[in-house]
């Protein structure tokens, strides 16, 4: 404890690697064969942040090409690699592993209450999956890249394809295996592992969504992985699966493909409403609205997304009345959505909000993922839809959803459980201008594709005529901006680590298991473990206030009012 | 046995991050059926790709059916039900400790006929390769679809292969630090979760002989 009143004396010293689980061993063997999931956590979250300035350096010469009208900074076909490679990097090895493998391993047992999560040596197992899967990716890309399209299309990948297919869909087949095994991780810590008195309705929402995402990986991913191996299998030993010419269906392909990548998009977007479900609600000091029905809204759209691939075929011939299901069923998942979002506006009404940057984050995942949902209800109606298909339209509905949400809301994470994690605290007002960049750039970014994709450009494409170059010239001066906002907060955190503040143990005076052990946790996370007596998000009394009460109350401690206890 | 002994068995069997071996078991278990899960998921995608090429092709399909080997399918699904019947045994044996080596063999004897499955499997796929049955430019049937029906064969008998490679090496190493730590092995759940893996590798085995080696037979 004298370590601590030092480190308290001292907020500048340099002995940030000295407390919790980051001070249990210095050395390289100490974080490569940990079986502690929050260091564990922090190897992915390094990972990841790898692979997102690859696939980030790869659009950015996209954006580069796109600034003309001709095809002129790369030849047509670098410019294909140039897609695919951000789309395969940004989907598996950024945004489905995101959230769940970096705050859901860190935060999940002790959002629970645990120690570990149920199987330790397989949480490493499964980061040496990734980066397995991770390594084939980089020799791909140094090999010449693919120039597929994330989506592997056959029969252009199985047959036709001159570049490294093969290398690409096995680094998507091993890098799913790893999530596969996080997921099942997860799964069996959330049944076994709940501390005394932390019943399924008391569990946070952030868990609920680590749970509902395990499920659609577990039931998902194996789709993929059979497809991309059969595809493997057709390119490799020329055995027809796909194959017209033999009388195979690429059809088939593209059915088993979106089975897995529609789920795959609520893959990435129900942590990011399981981390805006736990900011929302602190920074309002109210407790979260409808939670039962946010808990239902999570399951809804973790069953209905399994059901609703078919709307990513409406132009590929498949039959009308396939089409006319889909779209229903396209419409349907978007009633949970809208529930979500409705509870996260209603739990602000009469709350104490506070503009901290997690909250700012929050906001701008709540307004980005509802443009990004409505414009999906466009997509799911099939009229629209065909007259919509391949162009920017559908790359701006996806991008407000995946970036404009998933990343926003990753970033929300960052900042609210930096503190938590790394025990230091990041300067609040550059934290404030990187996440206010972040929205502006964002939307300086995709709007104009909304425009341009409406107006009838397609994606894909490196030349373009010239009547579309104002909204791509828009597009890509806001990359450019978004290019700035993504990396200041690798700066500043990064400065943090060393000259930052030294957190408390709660610093947002947040509810949560979490935020009742040190900051950054002990190696077992828990002096004792914790007995949970109170609902989730209990920031003020149930019912209505006692005025006499209260007054009392904010008279005696200014500080807290609204709070717990 | 006296407590003791059970008590050092269970502590032996024990790992981090639980505090007691049955809720580790009950963990174990959990994890495996979700895995299992996962797995099921995978076969499905090629089950369903079969199920539709063989609606649209079902005389294709009839026909190339008929020269798939009964003797090897047969025979093969009979080597799996019986290991299959050995590896049941397994877990209940191997909580009595004097049980135990009964029990190690039977896991001997489940990866042994998993050994000769794929001796044999090795010899009809050498049959096939002579019968030109390996889709391609000299594939013995002419009928369109046929070449369909045979692609998935090859590809469900080979994952099917892998995934038996897998149990029999999960089976040899259970067996093997089985026999060196006899106590472990009375209480590790690593029992049980091998044991559904080798019935799940076995129950899709049962789906692969069906729909493989069965149509085409008959009038």
């Amino acid at each position: 404890m004298t370590d601590a009143v030092l480190g308290d004396t001292l907020p500048h010293d340099v002995t940030t690697f000295d407390k919790g689980y980051l001070g249990d061993g210095h050395t390289l063997g100490s974080w490569l064969f940990t079986t502690d999931h929050k260091r564990i956590a922090i190897l992915y979250a390094v990972t990841i942040t790898i692979f997102f300035f690859i696939g980030g350096i790869a659009i950015a010469l996209v954006r580069i090409e796109l600034v003309t009208p001709a095809q002129d900074f790369v030849t047509a076909d670098e410019y294909n690699r140039l897609f695919t490679l951000h789309g395969i990097v940004m989907v598996w090895f950024f945004l489905v592993p995101s959230i769940p493998t970096t705050f859901g391993n860190f935060l999940l047992p002790m959002m629970i209450g645990a120690r570990d999560l149920a199987f330790p040596k397989l949480n490493l197992f499964s980061w040496y999956l990734t980066i397995i899967g991770g390594a084939l990716t980089i020799y791909m890309l140094l090999a010449g890249g693919v120039d597929t399209g994330w989506t592997f299309y056959t029969p252009y990948s199985s047959i036709y394809s001159n570049s490294h297919v093969i290398a690409a869909a096995m680094a998507v087949f091993v890098a799913g295996f790893g999530t596969i095994a996080t997921g099942v991780n997860f799964i069996t810590t959330i049944h076994t592992m709940r501390a005394p008195g932390m019943t399924w309705f008391r569990l946070p929402l952030f868990v609920w969504a680590m749970y509902t995402v395990s499920v659609v990986i577990v039931l998902a991913t194996p789709v993929l992985a059979m497809t991309l191996l059969l595809m493997t299998l057709e390119r490799f030993f020329g055995v027809p699966i796909f194959n017209p010419n033999e009388g195979g269906d690429p059809l088939l392909f593209q059915h088993l493909f979106w089975f897995y990548s529609h789920p795959a998009v609520y893959i990435m977007i129900l942590p990011a409403m399981g981390v805006v479900s736990e900011v929302i609600p602190c920074f309002a000091r109210r407790r979260l609205f409808g939670y039962d029905f946010m808990v239902y809204a999570l399951i809804a759209i973790s069953v209905i997304g399994f059901f609703v691939w078919g709307h990513h075929m409406f132009v590929s011939g498949q039959s009308a009345y396939a089409n006319l299901v889909f779209s229903f069923l396209s419409f349907i998942v978007a009633v949970p959505s809208a529930i979500k979002v409705f509870n996260w506006t209603a739990t602000l009404y009469r709350g104490q909000i506070t503009y901290e940057s997690p909250m700012l984050y929050s906001f701008g995942f709540v307004g980005l993922f509802t443009i990004g949902g409505l414009t999906g209800l466009f997509l799911a109606s099939i009229p629209i839809d065909i007259h919509a298909t391949d162009t920017y339209f559908v790359i701006a509905h996806f991008h407000y959803v995946m970036v404009g949400g998933t990343v926003s809301a990753f970033f929300a994470a960052l900042h609210f459980w930096w503190p938590k994690i790394t025990g230091r605290m990041y300067p609040e007002a550059w934290a404030r201008f990187a996440a206010i960049l972040m929205f502006f750039g964002f939307n300086f970014t995709f709007f104009p594709q909304f425009i341009m994709g409406w107006a009838g450009m397609p994606r894909r494409y490196g030349s373009y005529p010239p009547e579309f170059q104002i909204y791509h010239v828009l597009s890509s001066a806001g990359a450019a901006v978004l290019a700035i906002a993504y990396l200041m907060p690798l700066a500043y955190l990064t400065w943090s680590l060393r000259w930052g503040r030294r957190a408390p143990d709660n610093p947002w005076r947040a509810t949560g298991l979490e935020w009742q052990t040190s900051s950054p946790p002990p190696t077992h996370n828990f002096e004792k473990l914790p007995i949970v007596e109170n609902e989730p998000y209990d920031y003020h009394p149930r019912g209505y206030v006692d005025q006499e009460h209260e007054a009392a109350g904010t008279a005696e401690s200014p500080q807290k009012g609204g709070e717990q206890q | 046995m006296s407590r003791a002994t059970t008590h050092s068995a269970e502590e032996a069997a024990l790992r981090e991050p639980w505090e007691d071996i049955a809720r580790q078991r009950q963990a174990v278990e959990m994890g495996m059926w979700a895995f299992l899960a996962s797995e099921i998921l995978f076969f499905t995608g090629i089950f369903a790709g079969y199920t539709i090429y063989r609606s649209t092709y079902p005389e294709a399909f009839w026909v190339a059916g008929g020269h798939t080997s009964l003797f090897y399918g047969g025979t093969n699904t009979a080597i799996l039900l019986v290991s299959s019947a050995a590896m049941g045994i397994v877990p209940s044996a191997a909580r009595w400790p004097s049980l135990g080596s009964f029990a190690r063999t039977m896991l001997w004897v489940a990866a042994l006929l998993g050994i000769a499955f794929l001796v044999l499997k090795g010899f009809e796929y050498a049959e096939d390769f002579d019968e030109h049955l390996f889709p391609g430019p000299d594939f013995e049937i002419h009928e369109r679809g046929a070449q369909l029906f045979f692609a998935f064969y090859w590809c469900v008998t080979a994952i099917h292969a892998i995934h038996l490679i897998i149990g029999i090496g999960l089976v040899a190493r259970l067996a093997i630090a089985g026999a060196r730590d006899p106590r472990w092995f009375s209480q590790t759940p690593a029992v049980q979760a091998t044991a559904l893996y080798w019935g799940l590798v076995d129950v899709i085995w049962t789906i692969v002989f069906v729909i493989l080696y069965l149509p085409g037979r008959g009038s």
